[in-house]
């Protein structure tokens, strides 16, 4: 099979899985799920992946750690969250700083 | 008790107000950044119509920002979806907590419920006064609704940008993939338990990048999620939402 049907495959079962997760929510009997411990992990996973695909993306490329115009990128955008910006223009002047450095040779 | 005969028409529209103004600013904050996983994912390697369908299956931004993610850095289809599906995971605990708001639900609407629970429809359901449940059903719907379809077009919009632009590096937009993923984990970051949860992903992602597949350094990251939920912490605010 072509890596183009694979996308495909993958995208699908991604949106099975993620209509499958929602569903389960609203069918399971709520004492099932009043467990703390389960909601405590549940809670950080969304922490800990989303933290982890942020440094992999700042920091890395391929298999190598980086540090290129991406580090002054995300440096603005920890500024401009802490003052709490949209988050559309989060991420424009993030991708806005690191084309200009990079236009400016940098990076 | 204090007005017991006004026009119930006007009340209920003063009661349900606040709920669909919330659910449609919500919705086009939430429609704007679409653009962005747009132009992400046909970086990524993706085409239009992939794009497309993987924010409507899927819809749910972290876990589609996650799937582009691992394949631009060349992660293979087992942990796009694993990741995707692991940070869906609180979509699921979403239901449980709208239960005394949406249940009981027929077989199809459930199903329809069930793709519109997101990060954004709930939080609007349950900012709404916990004795008002149709205010919470409003804001439910207008929200879930509302993100589906901005988020959607906008998408497509993104993707077609994205098709245009040549080298993404140029654009900066792996830059903004990065910091789109700090902008949806930074609210999470209140207590200091998630600071640390944070902190450990991020230096443990960064030790198995070198030595591990594309992929792995992410979801190892779960491991330090379920060791720190493991036991309750003394301060009772410690977990995040």
């Amino acid at each position: 099979m072509s890596a183009y049907a694979w996308m495909w495959v993958a995208l699908v079962a991604a949106g099975l899985l993620a209509w499958a997760t929602k569903y389960a929510g609203h069918v399971v009997p709520e004492r099932l799920v009043k467990n703390p411990r389960i909601h405590r992990i549940a809670a950080f996973v969304t922490v800990a992946l989303l933290f982890a695909l942020f440094t992999v993306q700042a920091f890395t490329t391929g298999a190598s750690i980086v540090v290129d115009a991406r580090v002054v990128a995300v440096a603005v955008a920890a500024v401009l969250l802490w003052r709490r910006a949209p988050f559309i223009v989060v991420v424009v002047v993030a991708a806005g700083v690191a084309a200009g450095l990079r236009a400016l040779g940098w990076g | 008790m204090t007005q017991p005969k006004r026009d119930p028409s006007q009340s209920r529209r003063a009661r349900l107000g606040p709920a669909r103004q919330q659910a449609i600013s919500v919705s086009v904050a939430t429609g704007a950044y679409a653009i962005s996983f747009g132009a992400l994912s046909v970086a990524a390697g993706l085409d239009v119509w992939q794009t497309l369908a993987l924010s409507l299956l899927v819809f749910s931004g972290g876990s589609q920002f996650a799937f582009v993610g691992v394949i631009a850095g060349g992660g293979g289809a087992v942990a796009a979806v694993a990741t995707s599906t692991f940070l869906g995971l609180r979509n699921g605990f979403y239901g449980v907590g709208l239960a005394p708001v949406l249940r009981p639900m027929s077989g199809l609407r459930r199903a329809w419920t069930a793709q519109v629970t997101i990060d954004e429809s709930t939080a609007v359901a349950l900012a709404q006064p916990a004795d008002d449940i149709r205010a919470r059903r409003v804001g439910f719907w207008w929200t879930g609704v509302g993100v589906f379809v901005l988020w959607n077009a906008i998408t497509v919009v993104g993707a077609l940008v994205g098709a245009r632009i040549g080298d993404p590096a140029d654009w900066g937009l792996d830059a903004a993939a990065a910091a789109a993923f700090l902008a949806l984990v930074w609210p999470r970051l209140a207590s200091r338990r998630a600071q640390a949860v944070a902190g450990a992903s991020g230096v443990l992602a960064l030790l198995l990048t070198p030595v591990t597949p594309a992929g792995v350094p992410i979801i190892a990251a779960a491991a330090i999620a379920i060791c720190a939920g493991w036991n309750a912490s003394k301060s009772k605010d410690e977990v995040p939402e």
